[in-house]
C-alpha cells in the first residue's frame, strides 16, 4: 500500500492520547539532516530517546556493537547502503526492534521490495503523527506481551 | 481574531501562503512541532531546507549541462529535492518536481528543461515569501499555537 498508510492490514486507528513513553528507544536512519531533524522532533516529543545514523551502514554498525533500538525508521535510498541492504542486514543479524521503512512516494513495486527485506511496515515521508501515534501503541502492545 | 496589528498582519501573511498553494498540510505539522523548547523550529527546519535544496539544484544544474543527460541521475536528484520540499510542505515546489521526474522518466529533455526553469521560478518565490513571514515573526513575538488554515 503506498501513500500515508499502512503496508500491513494489522494497525489500528487509535487515538494516541497515551502513547507518550519515557522508556522507548529509537534509531532514524536517513541521508537527509532535514528528515533527521524532523523525526528526531516528533518522536522525542512522544518521549522517546532517539538516535540518529546517516545511512544503512551506520545503522548496522550501532547493532554490530551492540545498540539495541525498540523503533527504527529506516529511510530507503541512502548512499553507502541503502535501507533495503540495511533492513535485510539487521534481521540477517536477528534484530527483531521494529522497522519501519520511510520512502518517498515510489511505485507499489519499490515498496514491496523493501517490505520484502524485512520491514514491519513503510509509509511515505515524512511521518504524520497520526502514524507516529498508531506506531508507539502498537509498540507499546508489543512490549506489554514480552 | 488577533487584535494585535503586527499578530493579524502575521496571521493574514500566513493565510496567504496556503490560499496562493505556497504550503500544504506540512507546514502546519511543523507548526505544531514548535514549542518553548524548540521555539524557532520552523524556521530551522527551513533554513536545513535551503542548505539542502542549494545543493542539489547546483548539482542539477551541473548535470543539465552535461550532454547528453543522464536522465537516471536527474531523477535521484530531483527524488531527493521532492522529498526535503514535501518535508516542508513545499507544495507548489513538489508539484514542481513531480513534473520534473515524469520528463526524466519519458527522457524529455526540453521538458526538463523547462519544468526546471520553473521549478527554480516557485522556489525564489517560497523564500521570498518565508522570509518576509519569518522576519515579521520574530518581530511579532512567539505565538501560542498553530492554527489549522480556514
Amino acid at each position: 500500500m503506498s501513500g500515508n498508510g499502512a503496508s500491513s492490514s494489522s494497525l489500528n486507528m487509535i487515538s494516541g492520547e497515551d502513547v507518550v513513553n519515557n522508556n522507548l528507544t529509537a534509531l532514524v536512519v536517513d541521508d537527509s539532516p532535514l528528515l533527521r531533524l524532523l523525526h528526531d522532533i516528533h518522536l522525542k516529543k512522544y518521549g522517546l530517546k532517539v538516535q540518529v545514523a546517516e545511512n544503512g551502514k551506520v545503522a548496522v554498525d550501532l547493532f554490530h556493537l551492540g545498540a539495541s533500538f525498540d523503533l527504527v525508521l529506516m529511510d530507503k535510498e541512502m548512499p553507502v547502503m541503502n535501507g533495503v541492504e540495511a533492513t535485510k542486514e539487521l534481521r540477517a543479524m536477528g534484530v527483531t526492534s521494529m522497522i519501519v521503512g520511510v520512502t518517498s512516494k515510489d511505485g507499489p513495486g519499490e515498496q514491496q521490495a523493501f517490505m520484502e527485506a524485512g520491514l514491519d511496515y513503510c509509509f511515505e515521508k515524512p511521518l504524520t503523527p497520526e502514524i507516529i501515534s498508531i506506531l508507539l501503541e502498537e509498540l507499546n502492545k508489543h512490549n506489554k506481551k514480552d | 481574531m488577533e487584535r494585535n496589528p503586527m499578530r493579524r498582519q502575521l496571521a493574514i501573511m500566513r493565510q496567504s501562503l496556503f490560499d496562493q498553494g505556497h504550503v500544504d498540510e506540512q507546514f502546519v505539522q511543523l507548526e505544531e512541532l514548535q514549542d518553548d523548547a524548540n521555539p524557532n523550529f520552523v524556521e530551522e527546519v527551513v533554513t536545513l531546507y535551503y542548505r539542502d535544496s542549494a545543493r542539489i539544484i547546483l548539482n542539477i544544474e551541473q548535470a543539465l549541462e552535461r550532454k547528453p543527460f543522464d536522465f537516471r541521475k536527474l531523477d535521484a536528484y530531483m527524488h531527493q529535492f521532492k522529498g526535503s520540499s514535501s518535508s516542508i510542505g513545499a507544495k507548489k515546489v513538489k508539484a514542481e518536481s513531480t513534473l520534473f521526474r515524469e520528463y526524466c522518466k519519458s527522457g524529455n529533455g526540453e521538458g526538463c528543461m523547462r519544468s526546471f526553469q520553473q521549478l527554480k521560478k516557485e522556489y525564489a518565490t517560497l523564500r521570498k515569501k518565508l522570509g518576509a513571514y519569518f522576519q515579521l515573526a520574530r518581530q511579532a513575538g512567539p505565538v501560542e499555537t498553530a492554527s489549522r488554515p480556514k
